[in-house]
C-alpha cells in the first residue's frame, strides 16, 4: 500500500480490532452459541505447515496425515455421540441439519414410504429447524412446549402419525432444560415409523455424560464451532459433522475418510451408492476439523466429561446467584443445563425498560450481551450461557454488573434506555436495516 | 394498555376479525400483538383467490424481534390483501385495526366468527399470559 506507511496500517487495524467485542477481550455469555475459549494450542497444531501447505487435490500418498486426522475425528465424534458413522463434510450447523433431514428423506424414499410429509418441530426450536425441513421438501409441524420447558407430550402424541417423517429436537432444549421424556418421545415417533433428528446446538451440556445415540436419536449434527471450541462469530467458518446410526449410515454425505488397514483413502461413490451426495468441494472446513480434533485430543474422554459438568455447574451457579439477586427465572422449578432463560417482563411493564435496553447497558460494563428475545416463547428474555471456560470471579462480576443495571432501571431508567454510553457507536437503526434491505453492493 | 375494540372477534393467536356489511371478513393483528412484536419490518400476505382454512397459516409477520405466522380466523377465499404493507409494514404498528389490516376473506360460514373470542375474553387471555 503506497498511500500509507506500514506503521499507519498497523495502527489502523490494531485500533479497529480494539473496538471489537470478542471472547479474547470480554465475557461473552451469548446463549445457544457456546462462546467458549478457543485454545491456542489447537490453532497452533492446525497451522503446522504440513497441513496448511497440503494441496486440497494432493494424491493419497501425500495426504495420509490429513486423512488419518479426519478419520480419527470421525471416530471421536462417533464415540462422543453414540452413532455408528460420522461424516465431517457439512461446513456449518445449518448444512448439517440439511444433511440430516435429507438423509431421513432418502431413507423413507428408498423404502417407497413417500407419503410422510411432516417433520415435527417444538415451538421453542431454533428457526433453522423448520427451515431445514422445508428445504428438504417437508412441512414443519409445530408442537407446543409446556410451562416446565418440556415438549407437551400429549400434544406430541396427537401430532405424530403415518404422515410423520421425523422429529427435530435439541436436548437440552432451547429453554435451557433437559427434555426429561426423551425416551418416551423416541418410542412414540419410532412406533409411528418416524425418525429422530438431534440438533447438536446444545451438546456442550451433556458432552462426556450422555449420548444422543443412547437416547434413541437416529441422526444428528455436531457444531464443532460450539462444542469443540473452534472459532466462530462473524459468520464462520463453522463445521457441522453429521452422524447416523446403522439404519441411516448408508445415506451420509461425502467426502468421508475411510481406513483400510494402516492406510487411509477417500470414500468413493462406489463405496456409498446411497449417499445423499457431496456437500463440500474438497474436505469440508479442513482447518476447523483439525482444530476440533486437537481440542478433543487435549481433553481426552475424562476432559470431555469435565466440559459438560463445568458448563452445567457454571450455568447453575450463575442462575442461582441471579435468582438471589431478584432476577426472574423463566423456568424457576428446573435445574439449568448449560444455559438458562431469565425474563425482564416486570421491568418492561413497570418501567418501560426492555431486555434490549438492559443488554445495551451491559455493553458499557464490558460484557457482551447475552442472547436477547430467544427463545421466542419467553417475553423480554435473556438466554445466558457462561460456558465452562469462565471463572467464578468472572461470573460474580456479571452478577454485579447486571444487579447494578437493574438498580439503574429503578433510579435512572433514561440512562438504561439510551445505553450504550462509552462505545464507538450507540444504537444502530436495526429497524431501518431490516426494512430497507440493500444486499448488493453498489446497486442503484 | 393495548386497545381491544368491542365490536371485533379475536383468535387466541392474536388476529382480529371484523364482519363487514358485504359479508366479507377483514383480518389483522391486534394492538397487543403489534406491541409485543415491536417494530414490524416485513409482512407476507396470502394471494388473492387463495383458499384459507380457519386456524391454518395464511401469512407471516416479521419484526426486529421475531417472525410469526398469521393464521386465518375463518375458512374461506382471500378476496383482497393489503398491499400497502409490502412497502410500509410500519402501518401495522401505527394503526393495527385500520390501515394496518392484512387481508379480507369471503367466508364459507360467517358463523365461524362466533367460535372466536370477544374483546373481554381476549383481554383476559392476554393478561393471563403476562
Amino acid at each position: 500500500m503506497p498511500e500509507v506507511s506500514e506503521l499507519q496500517a498497523v495502527r489502523h487495524y490494531t485500533n479497529l480490532s480494539r473496538r471489537n467485542f470478542s471472547i479474547d477481550n470480554q465475557f461473552y455469555p451469548l446463549g445457544s452459541c457456546t462462546m467458549k475459549y478457543n485454545p491456542r494450542g489447537a490453532h497452533r497444531v492446525a497451522s503446522l505447515p504440513g497441513f496448511t501447505g497440503r494441496h486440497p487435490l494432493a494424491e493419497l500418498p501425500a495426504s495420509q496425515g490429513f486423512l488419518a486426522c479426519l478419520h480419527e475425528l470421525q471416530e471421536v465424534l462417533k464415540a462422543a455421540t453414540g452413532m455408528a458413522a460420522v461424516s465431517a463434510a457439512p461446513m456449518a450447523g445449518a448444512q448439517g441439519e440439511f444433511a440430516g433431514i435429507a438423509m431421513i428423506r432418502a431413507y423413507h424414499d428408498a423404502r417407497g414410504d413417500t407419503e410422510r410429509r411432516e417433520i415435527i418441530v417444538p415451538d421453542a426450536a431454533h428457526g433453522t429447524n423448520p427451515a431445514s425441513a422445508v428445504m428438504c421438501g417437508y412441512v414443519a409441524r409445530e408442537v407446543p412446549v409446556g410451562a416446565d420447558g418440556d415438549v407437551d407430550f400429549e400434544a406430541l402424541k396427537a401430532a405424530v402419525g403415518e404422515q410423520t417423517a421425523g422429529i427435530m429436537l435439541t436436548n437440552p432444549s432451547t429453554c435451557g432444560v433437559f427434555e426429561r421424556r426423551i425416551a418416551d418421545i423416541a418410542d412414540v415417533v419410532h412406533d409411528a415409523g418416524g425418525l429422530l433428528y438431534y440438533d447438536g446446538a446444545n451438546l456442550n451440556a451433556i458432552l462426556g455424560t450422555a449420548r444422543p445415540g443412547d437416547m434413541g436419536f437416529d441422526v444428528l449434527h455436531v457444531n464443532l464451532h460450539k462444542t469443540f471450541a473452534t472459532p466462530h462469530g462473524g459468520g464462520g467458518p463453522g463445521a457441522g459433522p453429521v452422524g447416523a446410526n446403522e439404519r441411516l449410515a448408508p445415506y451420509l454425505p461425502t467426502p468421508m475418510a475411510l481406513r483400510e488397514g494402516d492406510a487411509f483413502r477417500w470414500l468413493e461413490p462406489a463405496d456409498a451408492p446411497d449417499s445423499i451426495g457431496r456437500l463440500s468441494a474438497f474436505a469440508g472446513n479442513a482447518g476447523i476439523l483439525l482444530r476440533a480434533l486437537a481440542y478433543a485430543r487435549m481433553l481426552g474422554r475424562d476432559g470431555m466429561r469435565r466440559v459438560g459438568e463445568f458448563a452445567t455447574l457454571n450455568a447453575n451457579y450463575l442462575m442461582e446467584r441471579l435468582r438471589q439477586a431478584g432476577v426472574e427465572l423463566a423456568y424457576p422449578e428446573r435445574r439449568a443445563s448449560h444455559e438458562f432463560v431469565i425474563t425482564f417482563r416486570q421491568e418492561a411493564k413497570e418501567f418501560g425498560i426492555s431486555a434490549m435496553d438492559i443488554a445495551k447497558r451491559l455493553l458499557d460494563h464490558g460484557i457482551h450481551a447475552p442472547t436477547t428475545y430467544f427463545p421466542l416463547l419467553v417475553p423480554e428474555c435473556f438466554l445466558i450461557e457462561p460456558t465452562e471456560t469462565e471463572t467464578k470471579e468472572e461470573l460474580d462480576a456479571f452478577v454485579a454488573a447486571l444487579t447494578q443495571v437493574l438498580g439503574e432501571v429503578r433510579t435512572d431508567p433514561e440512562r438504561v434506555k439510551t445505553a450504550p454510553h462509552n462505545l464507538p457507536s450507540a444504537r444502530l437503526d436495526d429497524v431501518k436495516a431490516a426494512r430497507d434491505l440493500r444486499l448488493v453492493h453498489g446497486a442503484d | 394498555m393495548s386497545e381491544t375494540p368491542e365490536e371485533l372477534h379475536y383468535a387466541p393467536s392474536h388476529e382480529w376479525a371484523r364482519l363487514e356489511e358485504d359479508g366479507t371478513v377483514t383480518v389483522g393483528i391486534t394492538d397487543h400483538a403489534q406491541d409485543a412484536l415491536g417494530d414490524i419490518v416485513y409482512v407476507e400476505l396470502p394471494d388473492e383467490e387463495q383458499q384459507v382454512e380457519a386456524g391454518a397459516e395464511a401469512g407471516v409477520v416479521e419484526s426486529v424481534k421475531a417472525a410469526s405466522d398469521i393464521y386465518a380466523p375463518v375458512t374461506g377465499v382471500v378476496i383482497a390483501a393489503n398491499e400497502v404493507l409490502e412497502d410500509a409494514p410500519e402501518r401495522v404498528n401505527e394503526d393495527p385495526y385500520g390501515d394496518g389490516w392484512f387481508f379480507r376473506i369471503q367466508p364459507d360460514d360467517p358463523g365461524e366468527l362466533e367460535d372466536l373470542l370477544d374483546a373481554a375474553a381476549y383481554d383476559e387471555m392476554c393478561s393471563e399470559e403476562e
